[in-house]
């Protein structure tokens, strides 16, 4: 620099006083990788299924064939089967998730809380396919015994009830209901922690119940995250496959009723895409599994921004 | 005076109504493990079940070992590829990450999070199976990378994020590089945190079956060759649970509880790293 000086050169007032962060700049192309992943794999599943979307076209969505053999393909009964199996599991998983929640967002009970947390941690840890071992020989053939069998026997006369068999819709459902109460509970108790304390303490000081401050100001100050935590819960639901494809009894139909064997998107891909030979066939699986992504694409990106904004909300 | 016992009396009903909802939620774990360890015990209990590979059907003295050997090197390159990127894109979350393109970031992470899994697979499979028409470890380890790298990413940030400011500024007072402040100061002080998220997205890793489906495939040798199919032990439970002999079943029972241990270990680990950091948070 002296010797530049020294020697006449002008010196350049650069516009940028601070070097540029090259650090900053680097793990930003890092932290790309996630969303930029996310966009490949979306684009690829459209680019393998793309021979299934011209050859079908929308009429791929209400179809309810599904044969390799006269390559006549239908998503409808795997739709049917996802989105049935997710509700019942929504159904089943809700009034649980958010008592549990409840009751880990409570102050005291200490112990009561480390031991139910633990327990739901460790619930959210098990391998789905652990669950699906499990559910294939155990509670398949206990709900079977004990509940499809009586229910179906006492309302022969009602179509969806009728018919129990040990691998169904029923069983999926309610397999699944277990492995979503962890993500529903850790963020119903998240949302609900969320809620300023004050308004909690205001109602106490009124002379209000736990249930009444329960009830009437907690969980309606968190009903949209707790809402989020539903979708978010359903979006598990709707992707999960192993568990369901070992006890939802793979019968690519509408059931007729909840006890009888059904089908899911994900599962027709896990048991059929090895399998699958030409071009047209494989393509068709590829699109049941783009169906899939796009159904959880939207219901996540839906409940997190309900997510966030309630913590937002809370935030301030 | 009835107004207000009936008020008392619905509060009561209803808060034992949410304790007793929670031990509900508790019930289906207990029974999960339950069954796992006593249907399982009598498979782990040969210790060929951890020196052999599969054997026909009637054969005695089959084992697991191929499976093991597989699960530890799908989730093993995985982890090599999955761990670094995620710290690193969650420092940034955690250092920068006030900005539009920061908040784009975490929904993608959170939303990839949500993904289906089997879905994941096809991917996988479009990009390095159907290319070379061979299944193979590593197009797996692709897979669980992908499942990997959003969960480290956000359990890094949080860590990254829970380092209190004044240890970033006296570094940057001393007039170190931001990097080096990052990398040297923040990063090892937050280490128990990032440790915790690298081994629950291990955990996770592990137990996937359905990204392996049509990546890894499965094979019934030992392989140390990740080029070529590879076995995994969730494999052998899908495959086993579902065939009608019973001598595979008790095997997939057997493979069931060594992922469940596996899983259990890990999570225990984590917990106690994750205590280590709090009460280390607290000294800062």
């Amino acid at each position: 620099m002296a010797a530049r000086a020294e020697a006449g050169a002008p010196l350049r007032v650069t516009s940028n006083p601070s070097p540029p962060d090259r650090y900053r700049l680097v793990t930003l192309i890092v932290a790309l990788t996630a969303p930029v992943a996310l966009i490949v794999i979306v684009y690829i599943l459209f680019q393998q299924a793309w021979a299934s979307v011209t050859h079908f076209g929308l009429h791929f969505l209400v179809g309810t064939d599904w044969n390799p053999v006269t390559l006549d393909f239908g998503a409808l009964p795997g739709i049917f089967g996802t989105v049935t199996t997710s509700l019942l599991a929504l159904a089943l998983a809700l009034p649980v998730g958010v008592a549990a929640a409840l009751v880990l967002a409570e102050q005291g009970h200490e112990r009561v809380r480390g031991f139910v947390g633990t327990g739901i941690e460790l619930l959210a840890a098990i391998p789905s396919v652990v669950y699906g071992i499990w559910a294939l020989y155990v509670l398949g053939p206990w709900t079977f015994e004990h509940i499809e069998s009586p229910v179906s026997d006492r309302f022969s006369n009602v179509g969806w009830l009728a018919q129990a068999s040990p691998r169904s819709l029923f069983t999926a459902g309610l397999i699944l209901a277990v492995m979503i109460l962890p993500t529903l509970t850790a963020v119903s108790r998240d949302v609900i922690r969320a809620v300023p304390r004050g308004m909690k303490e205001n109602s106490v000081a009124l002379g209000a119940t736990w249930w009444e401050t329960t009830w009437q100001v907690i969980l309606p100050a968190a009903r949209s995250g707790i809402f989020g935590a539903t979708i978010l819960g359903l979006g598990r639901a709707l992707g999960e496959t192993i568990a369901v494809t070992m006890v939802i009894g793979n019968n690519y139909q509408i059931p007729p009723s909840i006890f009888s064997p059904a089908y899911t998107l994900a599962s027709v891909i896990a048991n059929e895409f090895t399998e699958a030979t030409g071009a047209l066939y494989p393509a068709a699986l590829v699109e049941l599994g783009l169906v899939l992504i796009l159904v959880t694409l939207v219901v996540n990106i839906v409940a997190l921004l309900l997510v966030r904004s309630t913590a937002a909300r809370a935030a301030i | 005076m009835t107004r207000n016992l009936r008020r008392r009396f619905t509060d009561r009903l209803a808060f034992s109504g949410a304790y007793a909802l929670t031990g509900v939620a508790l019930i289906p774990l207990a029974l999960v493990l339950f069954y796992t360890a006593s249907r399982g015990l009598p498979a782990i209990s040969h210790t060929e079940f951890f020196t052999n590979v599969e054997r026909p059907v009637g054969v005695p003295g089959a084992g697991v070992a191929h499976a093991i050997v597989g699960t530890l090197i799908l989730v093993g390159i995985a982890s090599v590829a999955a761990i670094p990127i995620g710290v690193l894109g969650g420092i940034y979350l955690a250092e920068y990450g006030t900005n539009r393109i920061a908040d784009g970031i975490r929904l993608g992470c959170d939303v990839l999070i949500g993904t289906p899994s089997i879905a994941i697979g096809l991917f996988a499979y479009a990009l390095l199976v159907a290319p070379f028409h061979h299944f193979s470890g590593l197009s797996g380890s692709a897979a669980l990378a992908v499942l990997m790298l959003p969960i480290v990413m956000r359990t890094t940030e949080s860590a990254v994020s829970l380092i209190p400011g004044g240890l970033r500024e006296s570094g940057l007072a001393l007039g170190l590089a931001r990097w080096r402040v990052s990398l040297q100061l923040i990063l090892p002080a937050a280490a128990p945190g990032v440790v915790t998220g690298a081994l629950l997205s291990v955990a996770r890793a592990s137990g996937e079956t359905a990204p392996l489906l049509f990546t890894g495939f499965g094979n019934p040798f030992l392989r140390f060759d990740p080029t070529q199919p590879m076995a995994a032990l969730p494999l052998i439970v899908y495959h086993f649970a579902l065939l009608p002999y019973p001598s595979l079943q008790e095997q997939a029972w057997g493979a069931a509880l060594v992922l469940v241990i596996l899983v259990l270990i890990i999570n225990l680990v984590s917990r106690y790293v994750l205590r280590r950091q709090i009460r280390l948070a607290g000294q800062l």
